[in-house]
């Protein structure tokens, strides 16, 4: 008896490393048939979020350029990254600034892997904007994709308040000053509520200013609470929806595409393949069960590949090109750090990060209007897309129906025209304040360079509704207004604008002080 | 089915139907607590009146900058009084220029009383309480705000 257990227990030790192998790879070596290729794909957490099968058509890269997974993993590594670094961080008004610059100096890779976070974030800031520019310039926000549309609207707001909340932490000059402004941006319904005499009675503003800073100024509790939301809330917030997104993608049939010709033979890549049609009398399995027309495994040639492993070849690429972009740029450049965070003198000029400075050429307008109703009115417009342009068609074709290449060159021309004018005569004559000293409020509120934008662009895009009868290109145009504004500010407000906000044509020629 | 004759709901179902009500009163009710907490009942802060000193030390026509407590004291042939440097934009630092003040967030420009003069800022910069203390100095309450144009005489 003692033998025979002895000796299992023996031939168990030798087998151990195939054991432990086999229990973790339950297919246990490479996948040869698509059968085998199937279970490594839903055998596997990670991978079975993806089909078993892909149309070739979403897989070529000049569909989506890999945007979202550019997204995808550039948030990935500012998670990897953020970690590593609250290992050293301390959230504390005393403390902050030191543990960043330990970080940065002294604590080994310590200032590589901060460039990396960094960097990364801003990559996703971009790229995430780029993602949305895709997916509406390939209409692949029609039904059924309306609700994944909002899902990626909040995941772009949640991106930018990340990045937001994690320019506070190293609480130096720039930190305290972008966050003085942003605060007091929450704050600026009361320019509304003051003009009009209500602030005693109704203060929204106040009310949100304090939520976010716990005080009346940027401080201890500010701190704090920007820290919560940067390492806890925004990010759960964010992977629970992106388990949304990604979600919504497979249910939604896959990434959009035209539908294929019926019947018959498709070309793709060169080669001729037939088009799969699902049967009215066949009985699919359950992992067919969603919108849109899906291929069952095991099926003879058609228009769709295994995702073991082009699907998974092509994301693997993605994630390697976003790693090597952001260590190349963390290698050649270094995040800033200023002088540590002085309530009495700004940083002049106190800019924000880029992305956030065409809002901010529009708060120097106003605030309320730029930094409350302007992204409101946009966000909601955004909002609005899929569920105001339902007429199918050009779903996933870049440019799809026809005419939109033509409406989309004539309203960057516009936008452009509209913009550049609206700025150049700005800088040069000033606005309402200056000509008449005495306006109230109300007027600047309402009618001021950043008011115009969206009022010309509105009307434009009504032009082009009219004109060319078609909602899909009024929404190209207004969309394309947008993108081209936001373009343009944010260079004007990044590159013209010195200290004091005055106008520059070079950051060279700023006076030193 | 006339309003006389209203559709019959089950006992169980009624019963449902409250409790499914309560649940969603007591997901709002908490709901309401939890944004309640973060709102702050005292706001913290530092005290802001200051000592500045005693009036002896500013001259008539005098203006003194107090950077660290945000704020500008002047002296005329009136009396004293004090103007905030904290822009009413969005709460940069205002610098003195020739003519007045400038804010080098957005460009708000006041004139030497804190009247706004260009830029954004939607309102003149506050002037502040002053007052002395018990030991004869002058003190300042950036908490309150005077109407333009009032002066404390010593
Ligand atoms: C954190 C930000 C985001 C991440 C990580 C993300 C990720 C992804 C990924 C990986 C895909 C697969 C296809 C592709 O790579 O293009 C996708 C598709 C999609 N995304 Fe996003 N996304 C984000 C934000 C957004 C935003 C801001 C929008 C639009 C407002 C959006 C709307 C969509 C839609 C509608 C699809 C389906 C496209 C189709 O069916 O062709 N997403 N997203
Ligand atoms: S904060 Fe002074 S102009 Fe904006």
């Amino acid at each position: 008896m003692a033998e025979t257990a002895t000796r299992e227990f023996l031939h168990n030790l030798h087998d151990l490393p195939q054991t432990v192998k086999d229990s973790c790879f339950r297919l246990g070596k490479a996948p040869e048939s698509e059968r085998e290729e199937s279970q490594a794909t839903f055998h596997n957490l990670f991978l079975h979020i993806h089909s078993v099968r892909v149309h070739v058509r979403t897989l070529k890269p000049t569909l989506t350029f890999g945007l979202g997974l550019m997204a995808t993993a550039s948030f990935l590594i500012t998670i990897i990254t953020g970690v590593l670094l609250m290992v050293y961080y301390k959230p504390s008004t005393d403390l902050a600034y030191q543990s960043i610059k330990d970080i940065h100096f002294t604590v080994s890779t310590g200032r590589f892997i901060r460039n990396i976070h960094r960097w990364s974030a801003q990559l996703m800031v971009l790229v995430v904007l780029l993602h949305m520019a895709r997916v509406f310039f390939t209409a692949s926000y029609k039904k059924p994709r309306e609700f994944n549309w909002l899902i990626g609207l909040a995941l772009l707001v949640l991106t930018l308040a990340l990045s937001f909340t994690g320019y506070l932490l190293p609480w130096d000059q720039l930190a305290y000053w972008a966050i003085t402004i942003g605060s007091n941006i929450a704050n600026s319904p009361r320019e509304l509520t003051d003009a009009i005499g209500i602030t005693r009675f109704f203060d929204p503003g106040g009310f949100q200013k304090r939520l976010l800073l716990g005080a009346n100024y940027v401080g201890q509790d500010a701190l704090i609470r920007f820290y919560v939301l940067h390492v806890f809330v925004l990010p759960l917030a964010l992977v629970t929806l992106l388990g949304v997104h990604f979600w919504r993608i497979r249910k939604d049939g896959g990434l959009a595409k035209p539908e294929d010709p019926p019947g018959g033979l498709a070309e793709w890549g060169g080669e001729k393949r037939p088009v799969f049609q699902p049967l009215a009398t066949k009985t699919y399995g359950l992992m067919a069960l969603v919108k849109g027309k899906r291929a069952p495994v095991n099926r003879g040639p058609e228009n769709t590949v295994m995702s073991w492993p082009h699907l998974f070849w092509a994301e693997l690429s993605v994630f390697m090109v976003t790693v090597a972009v952001t260590l190349i740029l963390a290698f050649y450049s270094d995040a800033p750090l200023k002088e540590l965070a002085n309530a009495a003198i700004p940083e002049n000029p106190a800019k924000a990060p880029w992305y956030f400075l065409g809002l901010q050429e529009l708060v120097s307008y106003s605030a309320f209007m730029g930094g409350m109703l302007i992204p409101m009115i946009v966000l909601v417009g955004l909002a609005l897309i899929p569920f105001l342009d339902r007429r199918p068609g050009g779903e996933g074709t870049w440019f799809g129906t026809s005419h939109e290449r033509s409406v989309f060159w004539q309203s960057i021309f516009f936008a452009c025209a509209v913009t550049v004018g609206m700025l150049a005569f700005t800088v040069n004559y000033g606005w309402l304040r200056n000509w008449f000293p005495n306006i109230h409020q109300l007027w600047i509120i309402a009618i001021n360079p950043g008011s115009l934008f969206v009022l010309i662009f509105a009307a434009w895009s009504i032009f082009i509704l009219k004109r060319k009868d078609s909602v899909r290109l009024s929404a190209v145009s207004l969309f394309t207004c947008f993108l081209v504004g936001f373009t343009l500010l944010t260079y004007f407000a990044t590159v013209h604008r010195g200290p004091n906000w005055h106008f520059y044509w070079w950051p060279s020629q700023w006076p030193v002080h | 089915m006339s309003r006389l004759d209203p559709p019959h709901v089950s006992r169980r179902s009624f019963l449902s139907l409250v409790s499914l009500g309560s649940f969603f009163a007591a997901l709002g009710t908490a709901a309401a607590g939890i944004f309640r907490l973060p709102n702050p009942a005292v706001l913290p802060g530092p005290v802001r009146r200051f000592k500045l000193g005693p009036p002896e030390q500013f001259s008539a026509g005098s203006e003194t900058a107090f950077a660290e407590q945000n704020l500008v004291l002047f002296r005329d042939d009136e009396g004293f009084y004090a103007i905030s440097s904290t822009c009413t934009h969005l709460g940069c630092t205002v610098a003195r220029s020739k003519d007045g003040f400038a804010c080098p967030c957005h460009g708000s420009r006041f004139n030497s009383k804190g009247s706004v003069v260009g830029g954004p800022a939607p309102r003149p910069l506050p002037w502040l309480e002053v007052s002395r203390s018990a030991n004869g100095d002058l003190v300042v309450n950036a908490d309150n705000e005077v109407p333009e144009g009032t002066r404390y005489r010593v």
